[in-house]
């Protein structure tokens, strides 16, 4: 169960220690490198770059300011949803570009579902747990969670789905399909061996929201909060 | 470390007792073992002398016996000292009476008490507790005994950080029958946790149920305690205090605002199949029950009451706790008629909650309840009863008793607790049935047995 970082992980943990959290395109490529799911994106650090990717991958793309100092983007208007052309990206690198500690655009494709948060914290008490809950920008308003200890064994998974007052909304409500359940799981147990892998690194993580839909399950947005010293 | 000479010691020493002061903490402990219980106990005080016409030991060494259980009850700076002599005299288990360590500021002091105990492989209890009560076996509280309340010899082990909590708490397991198997304060836990107290009670058998008052763990020691309290074969019920987020601490992530303290502890419980009660009627009604029955239920709750207000309230509580009152299929019911008595044949409303009115007889209550008790739909039966209806009688709660031993099916009971009804709920408490003086309570009780 416990998985060990790789090289290429380690690395990334190390160049975010300064900042004290990993950049939202590191934290991605980590959490992919460990199994979930995340959209293809990339970190571009000029507009035409940003636009030879939104143009392959195809418009609509989002837009997420990149900034060290900036660990919530979208109070600052840091993120916009879709863009539709090479106009409306141009505008939007603009007005990042004059955002505090600019440090590049991240550009990545659509994706729908509903919005979950999961996410990891290290218990003084209980050691790493994670959290899965009703997500979005309006997660502390909903309060609406499940908590484990890990390792996670897939049982727990659909217990915390259970243990969700909104658990008919990923059951398929009024008409919508119900979410992926297996990829939910999957996504969950890769989470869990990631975290026990850098429990000693991290304070908490946030993959807020994570889009879930009869599709899958994609991690849309990332916050890798680092430990303030590495612990024995 | 083995914990058997801190409950069941044949020798005990009480270092610290006081030559001219009787209500010192230690004269109380001494004076209530000498008397009360069958452990040989020796006074210990430097200086000497006498204590009710027994010696006082000037040292541990002077004792003319290996010593099982000591009891240290000096001041925080001398506790060293005489916890260095009981390692010297290989006592076997120690209870630290004397405050004045961290829960002052003297986290070093403790510390060094801690480190000396380990290193010497010693059970140590404390500091700052009331440390061990076993019925029939020895009581190291330095209450005196006639202010104590002592529940029954039973199979409820109690431990608690807070003594206050533990006394108040046997109080109310008293006046509800339920039984102790152990009464134990660990205070500020300085060698001996709930986690290796859990290891002792686990394979401990007069115990049948363990439950714990915690205000808190240290770093990761709530991880393993869950751990072992899940694998535990017996059932564990956990009250935590604190549930409250201490301040308002900022947090840089949702995740962390989401999952304070209290939520991350009550969530892990129940991945563990830990049983939390959220407050002390909980833990009483939980306690009670599953020291009553062992077998797990599903929840469909069979309610037979003499008032349909008692039902109708019953049937709220029910619900609020997720347990399900199945309708009675039409032919049941009809079954179930055929056995009452003529006057309530045609009042009696049998649909569940099965109201048989203020005028049924005690024959009615035990025809339901044993019917009920062989209809397999239903896995417990919530009886209401109301010693105030004039056709039953003070015997019902013992011709009830008789159904269960004769059924098995678990029966929790509602009655009002006066001492004027007191035969009535003695005729199921004595044979082990639970009843508590609340319509909450008795709904508790059965939402324990789902656990």
């Amino acid at each position: 169960m416990k998985t060990v970082l790789s090289k290429e992980m380690e690395e990334i943990f190390a160049a975010s220690r300064a900042a004290g959290w990993v950049l939202e395109p590191k934290a991605k490529q980590l959490l992919s490198m460990a199994g979930l799911a995340v959209p293809r994106f990339t970190w571009a650090n000029g507009i035409d770059e940003a636009t030879r990717f939104a143009r392959g991958i195809g418009y609509p793309v989002v837009v997420k300011i990149v900034s060290p100092t900036i660990l919530h983007k979208s109070d600052v208007g840091g993120v916009i949803i879709g863009i539709n052309s090479d106009e409306e990206l141009r505008a939007a690198y603009e007005r990042f570009r004059a955002l505090q500690g600019f440090a590049g655009m991240l550009v990545e494709e659509m994706v729908d579902g509903i919005e979950l948060i999961v996410g990891a914290k290290v218990d003084y008490q209980f050691g790493p747990v994670i959290l899965l809950g009703i997500g979005g920008t309006s997660v502390e308003i909903y309060k609406d969670t499940s908590i484990r200890m890990v390792p996670l064994i897939p049982q727990d998974v659909a217990a915390m789905v259970r243990g969700l007052r909104a658990h008919q909304l990923l059951e398929g409500y009024r008409g919508s399909a119900p979410i992926d359940v297996q990829a939910l799981t999957d996504m969950l147990m890769a989470f869990s061996a990631f975290v026990m892998a850098c429990e000693a690194l991290i304070e908490s993580i946030d993959l807020n929201p994570v889009k879930c839909s009869a599709k899958g399950c994609i991690v849309a947005d990332a916050r890798i909060m680092l430990a303030a010293e590495k612990k024995e | 470390m083995n914990l058997q000479a801190l409950f069941e010691p044949q020798t005990m020493a009480v270092i610290g007792v006081s030559l001219t002061n009787d209500r010192n903490p230690a004269n109380v402990i001494f004076t209530k073992n000498h008397l009360r219980y069958p452990v040989k106990v020796f006074a210990v005080n430097l200086r000497g002398g006498e204590l009710q016409g027994e010696r006082v030991f000037t040292s541990l060494a002077e004792i003319p016996a290996k010593i099982d259980l000591a009891v240290i009850a000096v001041k925080a700076e001398q506790v060293p000292a005489a916890l260095d002599e009981c390692i010297q005299n290989k006592v076997k288990g120690v209870v630290v009476i004397s405050g004045g360590f961290a829960e002052s500021g003297r986290q070093d002091l403790q510390d060094r008490i801690a480190a000396m105990a380990r290193t010497a492989g010693l059970p140590l209890v404390g500091p700052n507790c009331l440390g061990i009560y076993a019925p029939e076996k020895v009581d190291t509280f330095f209450l005196p005994s006639e202010r104590m309340v002592r529940p029954e010899p039973g199979g409820v082990a109690v431990v608690s950080q807070s003594g206050g909590v533990l006394v108040d708490l046997m109080v109310k397991f008293a006046g509800e029958g339920v039984g102790l198997s152990h009464a134990l304060s660990i205070g500020n836990k300085a060698v001996i946790r709930e986690q290796d107290v859990l290891t002792y009670l686990t394979q401990e058998p007069r115990t049948t149920v363990i439950t714990f008052y915690v205000e808190g763990f240290g770093r990761n020691e709530g991880r393993s305690f869950v751990r072992a309290a899940g694998a535990c074969p017996k059932p564990v019920v956990v009250l935590k205090a604190g549930k409250s987020p201490g301040g308002s601490r900022a947090v840089s992530s949702h995740t962390a605002s989401l999952s304070g303290d209290y939520a991350v502890f009550s969530e892990v419980l129940a991945q563990h199949g830990i049983v939390e009660a959220r407050n002390e009627l909980e833990l009483i009604s939980f306690c009670e029950a599953l020291s009553c029955y062992q077998d797990t239920i599903t929840g469909t709750i069979a309610i037979v009451t003499g008032s349909g207000g008692h039902g109708a309230l019953a049937v709220d509580a029910c619900s609020a706790q997720g347990l399900a009152i199945p309708v009675l299929p039409e032919k049941v019911q009809q079954e179930i008629r055929g056995k009452l008595s003529p006057s309530i044949q045609q009042i009696a409303s049998l649909s569940n909650p099965i109201d048989l009115t203020g005028s049924a007889v005690d024959e009615d209550f035990i025809a339901v309840a044993g019917y009920l008790s062989r209809l397999p739909s239903i896995d417990c039966i919530l009886l209401l009863l109301l010693p105030y209806l004039p056709g039953t009688s003070s015997d019902l709660g013992a011709l009830l008793s008789q159904v269960y031993l004769r059924e098995g099916k678990p029966l929790v009971a509602y009655i009002p607790h006066v001492e004027k009804y007191r035969m009535l709920v003695e005729g199921l408490e004595l044979n082990r049935l639970p009843v508590s003086p609340s319509i909450e309570g008795a709904v508790l009780m059965a939402e324990a047995l789902r656990r």
